[in-house]
């Protein structure tokens, strides 16, 4: 069974089918290769991990489509979610 | 199975269910639908809270949802309570031609609430036996229109609930049948795949603009819809914003062209995936889909949501473990396994299909059996 799943192979994030810690080394299988990955976190079951790092304001990719953009700097295998990722839509506090 | 037994209605429609409906044309009236549904529990009160001094577009959303339920092929007979025969009327003028019995009362002509209580329970009661002698004839499963619904949303939604949906969407289609994914606030994110997938370019302009509008809602009120979808669950669940809640919601729609963009509570015209303008509120938008006549509801849930429609069966699935457990009493279906034992979706799509023939003729979902029912119309302005 596996443990994360990746949706597309240019997603920068893969979601978790368990629950990971910090400290964990997941085998990540994405599109046709697989992935060794250090979690930095402890990340809930349904929750997101970085595949790759990512640069303040760069998108974040899952389904090969854009779900928003970094709001600080994200490593890889540290828990995507709120506290680092912003939505770039329906934002009326920015306008 | 391409067939099913289902109630034949004189208007050609296919009925899953056979009720009879007693609908309160205005808030004042409600008490007396109540009370009439109790009084004969074979009777379904169907009530808004709103009806009275609604006017323009807000008012004919009110009365199309409310005759469109009355016409609904699930439902057998009507009887409809207006403060007068003159709005009770004006009602069922619009359910008339569906030929199936209406029947109307007044509370002003009635004379008081006891009385239009009394006067409701006979013909209720007449309405009732009357329907009883209807038997289920064989019928083709691809007559239906089956509504696609997600609500408590989290990642699992987007792994296995909603394309175990897709799926079965994209069969139900092949088929012959009719697919309605409403909610388009929840497309944000992902409306360009929609858009693309229009049969017709003004259908696809059509779903980009009913996404803008409610994007731009969020602006003109100054807010951040971060503050209010996601909601609290969806984060806790992992969906980290509404990008992402969108592209697993449209999951359940499938992967077939868009042949029709629909207004709420409207009709579809034509076969194949169809797409209802409804607000993302699921008991608005549900109310939506069954004033439009979808016969039934799949409604894929990930944290739990137990909410169904009067009228309109509403199988409650979950691809998510956890609560496959701790919401059992509520779930028609567990896909779950897609998630814990890698359960390839075309057969969890297998057994989603044979769920939805047993539903469709007669097989109990979870909310008709706890009643937990809801209807909301949409308001699109004030009353005045």
């Amino acid at each position: 069974m596996e443990r994360t799943v990746v949706m597309k192979p240019t997603d920068n994030v893969a979601t978790c089918l368990v629950d990971l810690k910090a400290g964990d080394v997941e085998q990540i299988r994405v599109g046709d290769t697989t992935t060794t990955i250090a979690i930095k976190d402890d990340i809930p079951f349904g929750h997101k991990v970085a595949l790759a790092d990512v640069e303040p304001g760069e998108h974040v990719i899952k389904y090969a489509e854009v779900i928003g953009a970094a709001s600080q700097a994200i490593t890889r295998g540290e828990h995507v979610h709120v506290h680092n990722v912003e939505s770039i839509r329906a934002r009326g506090d920015k306008s | 199975m391409t067939g099913f037994y289902g109630y034949k209605r004189p208007d050609g429609s296919v009925g899953v269910r056979n009720i009879v409906a007693v609908i309160s044309a205005m808030d004042n009236t409600n008490p007396c639908a109540h009370r009439i549904a109790d009084i004969i529990p074979e009777a379904q009160a169907i009530t808004t809270p709103f009806g009275r001094t609604q006017i323009g577009h807000d008012f004919e959303v009110t009365l199309r949802t409310l005759a469109g339920i009355g016409r609904h092929p699930n439902v057998a007979a009507v009887l409809v309570l207006g403060l007068s025969l003159a709005s009770a009327n004006e009602l069922a003028g619009r359910i008339r031609p569906s030929g199936k019995p209406v029947e109307v009362l007044g509370l002003q002509e009635a004379g008081n609430t006891m009385a239009l209580t009394a006067d409701g329970a006979r013909i209720a009661a007449d309405l009732v036996v009357a329907a009883s002698t209807q038997s289920r004839e064989p019928c083709q499963f691809s007559d239906l229109v089956i509504a696609v619904e997600c609500g408590g949303s989290d990642t699992t939604s987007g792994l296995a609930g909603n394309p175990t949906v897709g799926l079965f969407a994209d069969r139900f289609i092949d088929a012959g049948g009719t697919i309605v994914l409403s909610e388009p606030a929840e497309f944000m994110g992902g409306e360009h795949i929609l858009s693309e997938r229009a049969v017709d370019p003004e259908d696809g302009k059509r779903i980009l603009e009913m996404v803008k509008w409610f994007e731009d809602e969020a602006i003109r009120n100054g807010v951040d819809m971060r503050g209010t979808n996601p909601t609290p669950d969806n984060i806790a669940g992992g969906l980290t914003t509404l990008e992402e809640k969108s592209l697993g919601a449209i999951a359940k729609g499938g992967s077939r062209p868009v042949v029709e963009v629909v207004e709420y509570s409207e009709k579809p015209s034509k076969q194949g995936l169809v797409i209802m303008n409804t607000p993302s509120a699921a008991c608005e938008s549900m109310t939506g889909l069954l004033g439009g006549g979808s016969h039934m509801i799949i409604f894929s849930t990930g944290r739990g949501n137990s909410i169904g429609s009067p009228i309109s069966p509403t199988v409650k699935l979950t691809g998510n473990p956890n609560t496959a457990i701790s919401m059992k009493d509520n779930m028609d279906v567990d896909v779950s396994a897609v998630v814990t034992r890698g359960l390839p979706l075309d057969a969890a799509a297998d057994d989603l299909w044979n769920d939805m023939v047993a539903f469709a003729q007669g097989k109990l979902t979870r909310s008709e059996v706890w009643k937990e029912e809801q209807l909301s119309v949409s308001r699109f302005g004030p009353s005045v």
